[in-house]
């Protein structure tokens, strides 16, 4: 190809074309012809990866045009190793997600999926900026998508509970917007540039507010406590197309957020709260772990469990070593694939049998083994047993949360504890067992959905047993990506 | 000059199309004198001719500013068809009062000279006042009417009262002339000032002295307000910054610190103001305050950037509402009420207006991808390039408040539940001016260079 650079243009390009595209077609069609758009938008990630050169540690495929001319904004997309991997999460995804609602009944479903691809079109865009004004554009490009999502196909009481989300994310990007003017004036080229960004020097005073005007949406998006309350009720209350966005890819956007633009910018400011970031991580997991606990709502549960697991990605990161952020990249992908197999459990017992209470159902192991199995696997992988994906994950992490600090560690640690017993508690609960009269008759999974699980239950284990075609994607970028910090702290 | 010229003549003639009842030819006959207007305006775009001994100065900002004014009211006029029959029997006044308004607007824009400055006002504001009045039998009309004139005359008194202590001051009217020797007579100059800085303030309505805006936009007729809101303070606000850069730019220290206080109490008042309106007109209103907030910021940013700011904040600001406003009076006409309620279910029904709707919002609220979004963006980033960072602080945080409450309008047309097979019809012409500032609010918010040079 001549120019390399248009793969990533084609990544954020294809997903908008077919979202105006669903959105004029009408009828029972619309559900293949999103997911034939989303295999395409796989095909060409894919391609982009066999393409890609994971020894080159700066940004490929890249792409710069003028965008607005007299601001110095840009349209400069590209992709490093970091980008890489969540531009493949995202594409492997979103397939997925669309074949898991293959079942569901939606009044306007065209309008769902286009709403669906338009956000996986923002998302790429956020993992590719290479120019902050893209960067924020992405940003609300993919939020706004959601909150129509969950707003229109939600569940119980959504109209309150998803706009406290929208108000809530929206509030902590308009700090980052400031942040990023306020960098643009002090870029030596008055550029939006990522480069650029990387060559301001501010003093620490001043770099302090900036890490609190772009960590306060980076938190708000993972979410970090205490930065939390909307997730649980948005989680629950979401379609599980949209929990699946939600906490499939979209969490993922705070932590890149932070990788690329918090620490290599705001080193100094780092420096002064990084470990407050880090503790604020820590008592996040125990927090979520705990209330994990008491959940009787199964969605719900996950959806604690999930901040429990940011948490220990976001402690990762804050380390600042290679094991941490290695683990949180690798994590990020793990976390990604396990939450939206748990999400699709979840639904497809929802749909069966009308409830999500861990004490209205029992016994339907026997009555669906296959499903009992799937299910058994991903939720292995979720609570890091060896030889499963999540397991080289949170082990990276918690090496580097140790080289960090020990006590950190030990506290974080027991998320591994934690997660173990309240999930294979709710396993229990809900799979073993009598039968009873809720769950009895329990139908087998269907062709659509045994696709879908099939799937995220290999990648759960080929992914544990063998991680480094993962791994090596990101290994140099993140390499190259702490020596720009470290240099830049002193 | 030319458009001036134009305006007054074509109000003229439509005051006397109405006499001589020829109320078909009242819409058309405006329709081409504006376009008439518009066009000799662009057509001296780039050159810079003054008038009668340097009243009135042509450059591109007053050029800028003409055209956004002639193509809003243009928008407006289109939208009256069959509006203003259903509340009177004379329409020609309305056309013609408007027009008037119009020239008025026109001048201020254009202003050299303090005198002019002072016509300009008033002949927008006395034609306001009427405006405001116009329902007669209306009592909340009546109330509009009094309260606005009785206020708006008491603060023209403390224009006129400023430029004579400022023409007392320096000796001249002329605003260049008024920067030269603004050291001369402190003390009476800065009193001048402040009381001039007081009524531009009152006029454009910007906290604590906006307390006439929420009662006039409710009482006036929904497309007389669309014009106040939008051309009444885009020429407030060209004049204000005009005024302030020219003439008051050297001692910006007498009045930096009164302006910020201004700043800080418009965008509270106004956007927590209309984040508990339940009434739609209303939250507009209380909205057009906040939006006077942030467009006050450049002012006190006073930069190169500045003009361009204001001036695409205008037009961000002018389409979107107009857009806004048209939908609301549909709702209004079919629904009998314009409270947010009554656009509950309007996504089902009317799926192309609800749409409308949301991008108008959104461009209002400041969401990316959208004219209203750049607007807020290049108003900060003046101001942080001034170092008004804290203000732009401030000034973020009441933007997550203003998305607040235009979201909610969102949300009651597309997840609350309305009346079933309510389908509102709309003309030719509204689908017109609505599809047109839905796609210029769009193009400008991907393609914003295309104005962003501008000034």
């Amino acid at each position: 190809m001549t120019q390399p650079g248009l793969l990533t243009v084609f990544l954020i390009l294809l997903p908008l074309v077919a979202s105006l595209t669903l959105s004029l077609v009408k009828g029972e069609q619309v559900k293949k012809l999103a997911l034939v758009f989303s295999l395409a938008e796989l095909a060409i990630g894919l391609f982009a990866w066999s393409k890609f050169d994971a020894a080159d540690a700066r940004a490929q495929f890249l792409y710069d045009t003028n965008w607005v001319a007299s601001l110095g904004i840009h349209f400069a997309v590209g992709m490093d190793g970091i980008s890489m991997l969540l531009v493949l999460l995202t594409v492997v995804l979103v397939p997925l997600i669309i074949l898991s609602s293959f079942k569901n009944e939606f009044k306007k479903p065209n309008a769902l999926y286009a709403l669906i691809l338009f956000m996986q079109a923002g998302l790429i865009g956020v993992f590719t900026s290479l120019d902050a004004f893209l960067f924020y554009v992405s940003w609300e490009a993919a939020l706004i998508p959601i909150y129509f999502i969950c707003a229109i196909w939600g569940g119980e009481d959504r109209i309150r509970i998803t706009f406290k989300f929208f108000v809530y994310t929206i509030f902590g990007s308009l700090f980052m917007l400031l942040g990023i003017i306020y960098l643009y004036f002090m870029t030596p080229d008055h550029s939006f540039s990522l480069l650029s960004f990387y060559q301001v020097s501010l003093s620490p005073t001043a770099q302090s507010w900036l890490f609190w005007c772009f960590f306060l949406a980076f938190a708000i998006k993972m979410p970090i406590f205490p930065f939390h309350t909307w997730q649980p009720d948005t989680y629950t209350t979401a379609p599980t197309a949209g929990t699946m966005l939600l906490s499939g890819i979209m969490l993922k956007m705070g932590i890149y957020g932070v990788m690329r633009w918090l620490l290599p910018v705001l080193p100094m400011g780092v420096l002064e709260w990084g470990n407050t970031a880090m503790i604020l991580s820590v008592i996040g997991i125990v927090y979520a772990s705990i209330i994990a606990f008491t959940q009787k709502d199964t969605k719900r549960l996950i959806a604690y469990s999930s901040i429990a697991h940011v948490g220990l990605i976001s402690a990762g990161v804050f380390a600042l070593n290679v094991q941490g952020m290695q683990g949180a990249m690798i994590q990020m992908v793990s976390h990604g694939i396990n939450v939206v197999g748990l999400f699709f459990v979840i639904e497809i017992i929802y749909q069966r049998t009308k409830t999500r209470e861990t004490f209205n159902l029992g016994g339907i192991a026997n009555e669906a083994p296959v499903l009992a199995t799937c299910f058994m696997i991903i939720m292995l992988g979720a609570v890091a047993l060896p030889l499963t994906n999540g397991f080289i994950g949170e082990f990276m992490l918690l090496n580097g949360v140790f080289n960090y600090n020990i006590l950190l560690s030990a506290i974080a640690g027991l998320t591994i504890i934690f997660g173990a017993v309240y999930m294979l508690r709710m396993y229990q609960k809900v799979m073993l067992g009598e039968v009873n009269n809720v769950t009895a008759g329990f139908t087998d999974l269907f062709a659509s959905e045994k696709a879908v699980l099939f799937i995220i239950c290999a990648l759960v284990i080929v992914i544990g047993v063998y991680p480094k075609p993962i791994l090596s994607v990101s290994e140099v970028a993140v390499n190259n990506l702490l020596e720009v910090i470290k240099l830049r702290m002193q | 000059m030319t458009s001036i010229i134009i305006i007054t003549i074509t109000a003229i003639v439509v005051l006397y199309l109405g006499l001589y009842k020829a109320q078909k030819a009242l819409l058309p006959v405006s329709i081409l004198g504006l376009l008439a207007s518009g066009a000799t305006a662009f057509m001296a775009w780039g050159s810079e001719l003054s008038y009668f001994n340097d009243m009135i100065v042509f450059n591109n900002y007053a050029i800028a500013f003409t055209i956004l004014l002639v193509v809003t009211t243009i928008l407006i006029f289109l939208l009256s068809r069959d509006y203003f029959e259903h509340i009177s029997s004379n329409v020609a006044e309305y056309y013609a009062i408007l027009l008037f308004a119009l020239a008025g607007g026109v001048v201020m824009v254009s202003f050299q000279n303090l005198s002019m400055l002072f016509i300009g006002i008033e002949i927008l504001s006395v034609s306001m006042y009427i405006m405001a009045g116009i329902k007669r039998r209306n009592i909340a009309s009546n109330e509009a009417a009094l309260k606005y004139f009785l206020l708006g005359a008491f603060s023209t008194g403390f224009l006129l009262f400023g430029i004579a202590l400022v023409y007392g001051a320096t000796g001249s009217f002329n605003i260049d002339q008024i920067a030269a020797h603004a050291s001369e007579n402190p003390l009476l100059f800065n009193v001048g000032l402040t009381l001039m800085l007081i009524a531009m303030a009152f006029k454009v309505g910007v906290a604590p002295l906006h307390f006439w805006t929420p009662d006039v936009y409710q009482g006036t007729p929904t497309l007389v307000t669309t014009f106040m809101s939008t051309v009444v303070k885009t020429a407030g606000f060209a004049a204000f910054l005009r005024l302030f850069t020219v003439a008051f730019g050297a001692s910006s220290h007498v009045w930096m610190v009164t302006v910020s206080v201004m700043v800080v109490l418009t965008l509270f008042i106004g956007n927590v103001t209309a984040a508990f309106q339940s009434n739609q007109k209303r939250l507009l209103a209380y909205s057009s305050i906040s939006h006077a907030g942030y467009m006050l910021i450049a002012i006190l940013a006073l930069g190169g950037a500045s003009a361009n700011s204001i001036l695409i904040y205008s037009i961000a600001y002018s389409i979107a509402s107009v857009a806004a406003f048209g939908v609301m009076i549909l709702v209004k006409q079919q629904r009998g009420s314009d409270d947010i309620t009554a656009f509950n279910g309007l996504a089902k029904n009317n799926p192309a207006l609800a749409l409308i709707m949301t991008i108008a919002m959104c461009s209002l609220a400041g969401i990316p991808l959208t004219a209203g979004f750049f607007g807020k963006f290049f108003i900060f980033g003046t101001a942080i390039s001034a170092h008004y960072t804290w203000l732009v602080a401030i000034a973020v945080l009441m933007a997550a408040v203003g998305i607040y409450y235009y979201f909610k309008v969102i949300i009651a047309m597309y997840l609350r539940k309305g009346e079933e097979g309510n389908i509102i019809q709309v003309s030719t012409h509204y689908q017109f001016v609505l599809a047109f500032c839905a796609l210029v609010t769009i193009l400008l918010g991907v393609l914003p260079g295309l104005i962003t040079n501008l000034l």
